[in-house]
């Protein structure tokens, strides 16, 4: 396998988180938005795993099981909460949950 | 351990443990409480003649002698412990303390008889003797500052002690604030030489002042020792709160504004002189200057008053006058002799003035009474030595301690100082004088409804021993025999009267000054051809009898140019100052954040864009400042 240089995964994570963010500033749907946080994380994953390639030191594909990890359970409280949203509104909009608000 | 120096801490705790037990329980004492008052000042003063004695046994050199009873404040190289002295000096004070103070114990007794807080007013007279004592027993600054404070408190409880009637609460303000402002200046010179000398003890400060005190501390340090002087001995320009004070009990004013506490200013000069001295003369000018005005002016308000409590309290301030004379001239002992045989004379008049209120229903104005002497003979009696004592009539006490201050201002080539003193010598004859030929002689004349009647026995326990003192205390100095003079050289240094044919002459002048003055009271109030006599004297200078009878209009000036003020400030201070500025930045502050809130809470939009533009631009900003402070790689 030929080595692709680090600066090509760097840049595709940078696109990727810039499109998650963007996707999170610009979507409604909660759903949608959770998904565009996943590809943030992921993007970061993408960085931790290049630099540890890079440098050689494990220490960086480690974190990576802990984002995931963390990952897995923050979508898991996530979903449930849209889910009792959703049913007690029928919609997954998060401009319709803005009860916190001054 | 000699016994005087055993015995002084009990000479103060008497009087103090008598002060306690009456403020806990006199109430259920009734009568009790005037006998335990008495008694507990009575023993102190046996145990002042004892200790008197016990120093008299030692030799000259030895008879000064310093307790430590405890610690009281150490701080890193400062040290102020409670220690007692007991020398020539102070034994003296604590004889005229309690002795006097005894006798004007016992006379309250009949005085204060039926009063409704009869066993507080004892109480307190105890804990003004407790704190003179430790005021002159103290062996440094800070504990005699503790009985300055202490002996002005009491003086205030005192003067205000019918505080129901206006004029005595408002008499005991003026008293307490007038020598808050001397005890402010005195404060300040005890801070000044604690920070120069690095110790306040007697012994510490005086020996600093005649070595390492450069002249021009020592003259800060002193005219500030003499600013508190000026407010407790009632000196120019503080000495208006003592006329007001006689609102308090007549035994007040003769034990606290005449014979003790009032005297404390002169004591304090004279224990430490060294300090005046080493200023290399500014000090002690101004002290004698002072004091020579201030007789003068006090005696020219004396003639124009009629009351008689009052009379008696300008004629204090301007015998007080005459000791700060003394001391400005380098003469102490002078100025101890006079406070001493003042002390006799004064209390005895204002007892005996309080016998004459007692026996008039409360009556002070003199051109309501007259020809008292054949209704109370032993207080007419005694008041005419008292009278003739002050007038410096020989050999009345009076006469030898005024004569060696004149001596003195006039072997210190002070001669202006000299004059002044004659010329008050001869006013203070003429209202003294005045007063008795007033009240005692003529024809009798009472207000209505009065009885008098003479002195009750308590009262007149009193009255006696003071006159005898009154007639014979001169004997404690006399001129190269028995001297109070010689005795108390170990601590004031050597005084300087030369022997010869002037010190003669000098005293034949006081003599007859006093007795001219004596005369022309009799000519203008004894016969029926004084009163178009005064009104042909007065004639002469109209603006000048105005401004005496006005008390040269110095309450007014205070009034307006200081009192005035001062509440302006305090008025504007409460209504603008505290309500507008104070509260007005509490409030502010209040009012902000509650404003910004308000406002700041529409960041809260709900919205979770709107959240995640702003952590967006955080991090933006954030990972913004870390490229700038490490650079870019």
């Amino acid at each position: 396998m030929t080595d692709v240089p680090p600066g090509y995964f760097l840049a595709l994570a940078g696109l990727m988180f810039t499109i998650g963010v963007i996707g999170v500033l610009v979507r409604r749907n909660a759903i949608v938005l959770f998904m565009f946080i996943e590809l943030m994380l992921n993007a970061v994953n993408l960085v931790f795993v290049t630099f540890a390639r890079m440098k050689g030191n494990i220490d960086g594909q480690v974190l990576v099981f802990f984002v995931l990890v963390v990952a897995a359970a923050e979508v898991v409280v996530g979903l449930a909460i849209i889910m009792l949203i959703a049913r007690r509104r029928a919609s997954a909009n998060v401009d319709d949950v803005r009860l916190l608000k001054w | 351990m000699t016994t005087d120096a055993v015995l002084a801490p009990f000479i103060i705790g008497l009087p103090l443990a008598g002060a306690v037990i009456l403020l806990l329980f006199g109430k259920r004492m009734g009568r009790v409480a005037g006998v335990i008052g008495s008694a507990t000042v009575g023993v102190a003063f046996i145990l002042g003649v004892i200790s008197f004695f016990s120093l008299l046994s030692r030799p000259e050199e030895e008879r000064a002698v310093s307790r430590h009873l405890f610690e009281w404040i150490t701080a890193g190289s400062f040290q102020a412990g409670v220690d007692l002295l007991v020398d020539q000096l102070s034994i003296v004070m604590v004889l005229v303390v309690t002795g006097v103070g005894a006798l004007i114990h016992v006379y309250s007794i009949g005085y204060m008889h039926g009063d409704e807080r009869y066993p507080r007013f004892f109480a307190y007279l105890n804990l003004f003797v407790a704190f003179m004592l430790v005021l002159v027993l103290a062996d440094n600054l800070l504990l005699l500052y503790v009985g300055w404070e202490g002996v002005g408190l009491c003086s205030y409880l005192l003067i205000g002690f019918w505080f129901e009637r206006r004029a005595a609460a408002n008499a005991a303000k003026k008293a307490f604030i007038v020598n808050r402002i001397g005890d402010f200046s005195f404060l300040l010179g005890i801070l000044l030489l604690a920070f120069t000398v690095g110790s306040l003890t007697i012994g510490g400060v005086n020996s600093a002042a005649a070595g390492e005190l450069t002249a021009g501390t020592a003259t800060v340090a002193a005219l500030l020792l003499f600013g508190g002087a000026t407010g407790k001995s009632a000196q120019i320009p503080l000495y208006v709160w003592l006329p007001d004070a006689m609102e308090g009990p007549t035994p007040v004013s003769a034990l606290i504004h005449a014979a003790t506490m009032v005297t404390a200013g002169v004591y304090m000069v004279v224990r430490f002189s060294p300090v005046f001295e080493a200023s290399g003369g500014t000090a002690l000018a101004v002290v004698a200057w002072v004091g020579a005005i201030t007789a003068l002016w006090a005696a020219l308000m004396a003639c124009a008053e009629y009351d008689i409590k009052r009379v008696l309290a300008y004629s204090t301030i301007s015998q007080l006058g005459y000791m700060f004379l003394a001391a400005g001239v380098g003469a102490y002992s002078a100025g101890m002799f006079h406070l001493v045989t003042h002390a006799f004379f004064k209390a005895l008049m204002f007892l005996g003035a309080g016998a004459v209120m007692h026996a008039l229903a409360g009556e002070v104005d003199m051109r309501k009474m007259g020809g008292l002497r054949k209704a109370m003979p032993v207080v007419g009696l005694t008041f005419l030595a008292g009278v003739l004592a002050i007038s410096g009539v020989a050999p009345f006490a009076g006469f030898f301690s005024k004569d060696s201050i004149l001596a003195s201002a006039w072997f210190e080539d002070q001669y202006a100082l000299w004059g002044i003193a004659v010329f008050t010598t001869l006013l203070t004859a003429f209202y003294m004088a005045r007063l008795f030929f007033r009240v005692f002689e003529g024809d009798l004349k009472v207000p209505e409804g009065a009885h008098p009647h003479d002195a009750p026995r308590s009262m007149a326990a009193a009255l006696v021993p003071l006159a005898v003192l009154a007639v014979i205390g001169g004997v404690i100095n006399l001129p190269r025999l028995v001297t109070l003079e010689h005795f108390l050289e170990p601590v004031v240094g050597e005084s300087h009267v030369p022997t010869g044919l002037t010190p003669w002459v000098l005293g034949g002048i006081a003599l007859l000054v006093g007795i001219a003055g004596i005369l022309i009271a009799r000519a203008f109030y004894t016969t029926t051809a004084g009163a178009t006599r005064r009104q042909r004297l007065q004639r002469l200078a109209p603006w000048f009898v105005t401004a005496v009878r006005n008390k040269f209009f110095v309450d007014r000036i205070y009034g307006r140019g200081i009192v005035l003020p001062g509440k302006a400030l305090a008025s504007f201070s409460s209504s603008v100052l505290d309500t507008k500025v104070i509260d007005g930045v509490v409030n502010g502050v209040a009012w902000l954040i509650g404003r910004g809130a308000e406002e700041g809470r529409h960041v809260q939009t709900g919205y979770v864009r709107n959240y995640a533009v702003i952590t967006l631009l955080g991090v933006v900003v954030l990972v913004g400042i870390l490229f700038l402070r490490i650079g870019v790689a």
